[in-house]
């Protein structure tokens, strides 16, 4: 370099002008006296979880239409054996599924941390000077607005298959925080599982492989009388169970403190173990 | 002074030492070339010196802060732009820039003025609202380099900036990176490419197996090795042996090069070339592709340790 510019086509240096004037310009702009601070980290980076549910609006079609589709065929194939009625069902059956569908999109939030490790755009975040761990609380600020989305989803179709929640839009509303709020503690589970796996796939088939029994092991299809015992201890203890019952009542208008508490404790144990686990891998690299 | 002072660094994975025992000096203000073919434990030396690895053992001051005890500091005046492109393929090219600014420091209108007078300094204002991952390979290098300056940093990695891009967009990355080190940034710079690291650097390391197995300017790097080599295609394979043993009658490190008909040799005299064009000529090989020029990374390697960089792969024959 000290010995002068190499010989360029002419054509190159055309654009290597004009490069290095607006070049020169942008280089010297003033910066800002310091780098944003915890919160506003925090929120910048939520603000890109809502531009890539914008952006990719098909990942949060693919966790949705599951419990669409279940919704759809529960109701239809199994309620009027099950209760009675396919309306009666549906009553019981809706908040189960709201639910699941929520717990089914936590998965996501380890998916998409995996994948920002395999692409290298979290070395950029992880050499910049603000605080560290902004990236994943900010993800997860991000993530509830996606929770939020599918839960709506999964109300509607229920309102239009003929649901009417006696408590209203504020009971449904109440259902629908306390899910997401429990989903946001649930969600640094799979955070944990989205830095200590190989690859989304993999955080995915685990993820759902923990899902799945643990949404079906429990009171969001039926009632726990008629299982046996072994079976019906399960269900009556799955913290699902109880996040179930909770929405049901909240929904219903005769709400369970005890349930809520349940639930609320639960989330606030897993943010408590899960979130320091994925800080320190995180940092660990 | 120093923009990278490093002694020792030593990083394992496994059984595999990825870096055993590298030492770098870097003054500020220059360009730094790290030449090496790949998992010669580039990346991982970058990945230590930007605090994104904590080294076995060994220590290092970027900018007169210690990797380790003095992270924070450390990525408050250096950016990184890795081998894989280090921005969201998910978002737009002006959503990168908003992010990162916000997360650097910026107001609301402030990021949002910081990012089109990037988009428009890299020529990118046409792609701005387009996702990341619908841009070419060279506007994506270049969103990568205009990520890494939304604060003017003062030292920036530069890991392979340039690997697999086509010449255009390859001379443009190179006008940005002399663009920075006018404006004082200090360039540690990844290459597979003696070719890159003549452009750029004022110093080299070449770095083979996790440890540095030469220094000096890319002059002295080329005088090491010779002036220059010949490379040499016949047209018809089974006339390699010949136009073989013709070439080692008069030149040294003759070598058989990937496909079947290339051959190389160390020719440190313009005249004895002819030569050799005239003595193939004499024993009717017919020659396809005949020239003088730059020793290889290849040819580096093979003075400096004796083997080349890379053994050929199948791969590779099948691009020739």
């Amino acid at each position: 370099m000290s010995d002068g510019q190499p010989a360029v086509d002419r054509s190159a240096k055309v654009t290597e002008g004009q490069i290095s004037d607006s070049l020169s310009q942008a280089l010297g702009a003033g910066a800002p006296a310091k780098p944003a601070g915890p919160i506003t980290a925090a929120f910048a980076f939520a603000w890109r979880g809502m531009l890539k549910v914008k952006h990719v609006p098909e990942q949060l079609l693919d966790v949705t239409i599951t419990p669409v589709m279940f919704v759809l065929m529960f109701t239809y194939l199994f309620g009027g054996a099950v209760a009675g009625s396919t309306a009666e069902y549906l009553d019981y059956i809706l908040p189960g599924i709201l639910v699941m569908s929520v717990i089914f999109t936590t998965v996501y939030s380890g998916i998409a941390l995996n994948t920002d490790l395999t692409k290298g755009v979290v070395d950029r975040f992880r050499t910049l000077p603000t605080w560290r761990p902004a990236l994943l609380v900010g993800s997860l600020l991000g993530d509830t607005v996606r929770y939020v989305i599918a839960g709506t989803v999964i109300i509607l179709v229920g309102v239009i298959m003929g649901y009417r929640p006696p408590a209203g839009v504020s009971g449904a509303a109440a259902a629908l925080g306390l899910v997401v709020l429990f989903a946001f503690g649930l969600s640094w589970v799979f955070t944990t599982m989205g830095l200590l796996m190989r690859s989304p796939n993999a955080v995915m088939n685990t993820g759902f492989m923990l899902i799945f029994p643990l949404t079906f092991m429990s009171n969001v299809f039926v009632e726990p009388e008629t299982l046996p015992d072994g079976l019906k201890w399960v269900v009556e203890h799955n913290p699902i169970s109880y996040l179930a019952s909770a929405s049901r009542g909240l929904m219903e208008g005769n709400m369970d403190t005890n349930d809520i508490t349940v639930v609320l404790v639960t989330a606030a144990v897993l943010t408590a173990v899960f979130a320091p686990i994925t800080g320190r891998l995180y940092r660990r690299g | 002074m120093l923009a990278i002072d490093a002694s020792g660094l030593v990083k394992s994975f496994g059984d595999t030492r990825a870096v055993d025992g590298v030492d770098l000096a870097v003054p500020a203000g220059s360009v730094y070339g790290v030449l090496g073919p790949n998992g010669a434990g580039k990346t991982t030396t970058i990945r230590m010196l930007a605090t994104l690895l904590r080294p076995d053992s060994g220590t290092a001051q970027v900018l007169g802060n210690d990797i380790v005890s003095q992270g924070a500091a450390v990525r408050r005046s250096v950016s990184l732009t890795g081998q894989m492109a280090s921005v969201d393929e998910d978002l737009t090219g002006r959503e990168n820039l908003i992010l990162l600014a916000r997360l650097l420091g910026f107001g609301r209108s402030g990021a949002r003025a910081r990012a089109d007078e990037l988009l428009e300094a890299f020529d990118l204002s046409e792609a701005a609202n387009k996702l990341v991952k619908h841009f070419s390979g060279g506007m994506r290098r270049r969103l990568d380099i205009a990520a890494s300056i939304v604060v003017t940093p003062k030292l920036m990695f530069l890991d392979e900036p340039t690997t697999g891009l086509d010449p255009r967009s390859r001379n443009q990355v190179w006008d940005i990176i002399r663009a920075l080190v006018s404006g004082g940034t200090t360039i540690l710079l990844c290459t597979q490419y003696l070719d890159e690291a003549d452009q750029l650097a004022d110093g080299i390391a070449v770095i083979d197996h996790g440890r540095v197995i030469a220094e000096g300017t890319p002059a002295q790097l080329k005088t090491s090795v010779g002036y220059g080599s010949l490379h040499l295609r016949v047209v018809h394979p089974g006339q390699r042996e010949i136009a073989e043993r013709l070439l080692g009658e008069r030149f040294d490190g003759v070598h058989r090069g990937a496909d079947s008909t290339a051959l190389s040799a160390t020719c440190r005299d313009a005249g004895e070339a002819t030569a050799a064009l005239a003595a193939l000529s004499g024993a009717s090989v017919e020659v396809a592709d005949f020239s003088l020029g730059q020793p290889s990374l290849d040819e580096v390697f093979l003075a400096l340790t004796g083997h080349p960089a890379e053994e050929p792969t199948a791969n590779e024959e099948e691009s020739e």
